[in-house]
């Protein structure tokens, strides 16, 4: 079997003072070499599906899974040590927060040359102009000056970008992108979309795509799941997206402000706890 | 009338020699009270600049910046941001990590001379969505647009009557996306609230605003009706672009 990326049953759980909360309940699914898109509403459990994949769930959150395997090797049983090999090399991931996983106190520049040496044994100078192509390559207009900015001085959008070039150098086998373009104006995402685009098509990198932004995945990805407090409520086809039918999916289509259409007020969804209490859908719905 | 927001010829810069950044070029334009005003464009062209250098984080400006008449020195005191709050693009960084949200909010409100300050709490985070329960979590306990909605619920916490609002809802999902811009449309209705928001979504932008910026590299190239956005009459190259791509993705996805 040819899956790149192998999910069954996956649980993201957090003690809290009234109790475990489950953020993740039950998630199963596979990823070829393809874009597949995580939609769902806030707090639904996306960014920690994505986090628990590299067992990068904070204690005292627990990661439990009956199979997280990588190319069919299992990452669960991994020792601390083997996993960081796979965050540095196999997966990537671009967190939502990019100006937070980026070191406050260490420019742009030099980041991004110690990224690309822990990867490939090139000389500083061979790294510093790696950097630099990799910042032209998502539209940064003034490269040199932004290799010597610390990461508060670049805009919310640069920021974003940065770490996504960063996330790009080790030529990952799976890219995890967390809301990778949230702020971006379109033509500078259509940028940033075709270098990921380009690495799927080109070398096979899978690539796992978390957005609230349900017409852009239903136009970039493959495929979507559709998440609803800790489950996969919907799963399909990213072009059929906008001809989805189970009413949470429907309720954020029908949320979305138009500019060809304007209205008073926007929609806002229903909840409906049977929702919630629906199994998770497996991987081969 | 005298507008609520006022730029006349802004130019904003960091740093010097060859790390001089010249962030926003002779950026001038009103905002009348009331009214909801939106800046869009290219990402680092400027938008986040203007909004912090009017609340003041900006240190190395000229031109003139006015609220509501009164033009601006180099400090903002105490009284200004009874007037005037601002939610950050980036909800991480302005939220303190190991402050809870009830210390941010009590804090803020205690700040601010309010009464009431435990009714208030609660009240703020209904208003935006989040409720009681997440009343003692910390940041790192919440997701992005948790997080966000807590930077809301702070800017809301002392009745401004003018709101910057920095891609207020670009980390939100589209459903509490529309929530949090029912809230902030019905704050404004009641209160009589002026808005200047930056968004890198027109379709927000056009629900939200009546007037709007467009801004490259710096320098704001067109301003322009809503309606006229609507109708696509633009003269700009930049902003013909950023239409053409936001309509035709649109196009797109139906
Ligand atoms: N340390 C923690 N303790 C308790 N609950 C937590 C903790 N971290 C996250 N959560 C909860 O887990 C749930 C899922 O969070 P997650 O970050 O995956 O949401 P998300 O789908 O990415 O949302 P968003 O679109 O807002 O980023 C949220 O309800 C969040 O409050
Ligand atoms: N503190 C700072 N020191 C140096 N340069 C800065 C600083 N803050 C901003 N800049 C620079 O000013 C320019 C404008 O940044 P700004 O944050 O205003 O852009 P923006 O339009 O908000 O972009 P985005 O949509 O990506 O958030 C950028 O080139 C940025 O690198
Ligand atoms: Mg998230
Ligand atoms: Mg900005």
């Amino acid at each position: 079997m040819s899956d790149l990326l192998n999910v069954e049953n996956l649980w993201v759980k957090f003690p809290t003072r009234t109790g475990v909360f489950d953020a993740v309940r039950g998630v199963s699914f596979r990823l070829g070499r393809e874009r597949l898109g995580i939609v769902g509403e806030s707090g639904s459990g996306k960014s920690m599906t994505g986090r628990a994949i590299l067992r990068l769930i904070r204690k005292p959150g627990m990661v439990e899974a009956d199979r997280i395997e990588l190319d069919g090797e299992d990452l669960l049983g991994k020792s601390e040590k083997d996993m960081r090999a796979v965050r540095g090399q196999r997966i990537s991931m671009v967190m939502q927060d990019p100006k937070f996983s980026l070191n406050p106190v260490m420019t742009v520049g030099d980041q991004m040359i110690e990224a690309y040496r822990l990867h490939a044994r090139a000389s500083k100078a061979e790294a510093r102009q790696k950097a630099l192509e990799m910042l032209e390559a998502v539209l940064i207009r003034d490269p040199e000056r932004v290799m010597r900015a610390y990461p508060h001085e670049v805009s919310g959008g640069m920021g974003q970008r940065i770490m996504i070039a960063m996330m790009l150098i080790p030529d990952p086998e799976l890219l995890i992108a967390d809301e990778p373009t949230s702020a971006l104006d379109v033509s500078v995402q259509g940028q940033v979309l075709s270098i990921m685009d380009k690495l799927v098509q080109d070398r096979g990198m899978g690539l796992i795509f978390i957005s609230h932004d349900l017409n852009l995945v239903a136009q970039f990805c493959d495929r979507v799941l559709i998440m609803y407090a800790g489950r996969v409520v919907e799963t399909c086809a990213a072009d059929k997206l906008h001809e989805a039918t189970h009413p949470y999916t429907r309720g954020l289509l029908n949320s979305l402000p138009r500019i060809d259409a304007p209205r008073d007020r926007l929609d806002v969804l229903q909840r409906d706890p049977a929702w919630a209490a629906a199994p998770s859908i497996g991987p081969d719905a | 009338m005298t507008p609520a927001l006022s730029f006349e010829n802004l130019n904003v810069w960091f740093g010097d020699g060859r790390d001089r950044v010249d962030a926003v070029k002779g950026a001038t334009f009103d905002v009348a009270p009331g009214d909801s005003f939106g800046l869009v464009g290219e990402s680092g062209s400027g938008k986040s600049t203007i909004m912090r250098a009017l609340t003041g984080l900006a240190p190395h400006w000229s031109g003139r910046m006015a609220v509501n008449g009164q033009p601006l020195g180099p400090k903002r005191d105490r009284e200004f941001f009874k007037t005037v709050q601002m939610v950050f693009q980036d909800p991480y960084a302005s939220l303190h990590p190991r402050h809870s949200v009830d210390q941010v909010l009590s804090e803020t409100l205690y700040l601010h001379g309010m009464k009431d300050i435990d009714a208030r709490i609660v009240r703020l985070l209904d208003d935006v969505g989040l409720g009681s329960r997440f009343r003692f979590r910390y940041p790192h306990q919440l997701s992005g647009g948790q997080r966000q909605r807590v930077a809301i619920a702070r800017a809301l916490a002392s009745d401004p009557a003018i709101l910057l609002l920095d891609e207020p809802t670009s980390a939100l999902d589209v459903s509490v996306q529309a929530e949090i811009l029912n809230l902030l449309t019905d704050l404004r209705a009641e209160h009589n609230l002026t808005f200047l928001m930056v968004s890198h979504d027109l379709a927000v932008v056009s629900h939200m605003c009546s007037q709007l910026a467009v801004m490259q590299n710096g320098e704001i190239v067109e301003v322009m009706t809503v309606d006229a956005m609507r109708r696509m009459t633009s003269d700009h190259p930049y902003t013909r672009a950023l239409l053409e791509a936001s309509l035709g993705y649109r196009r797109a996805a139906e």
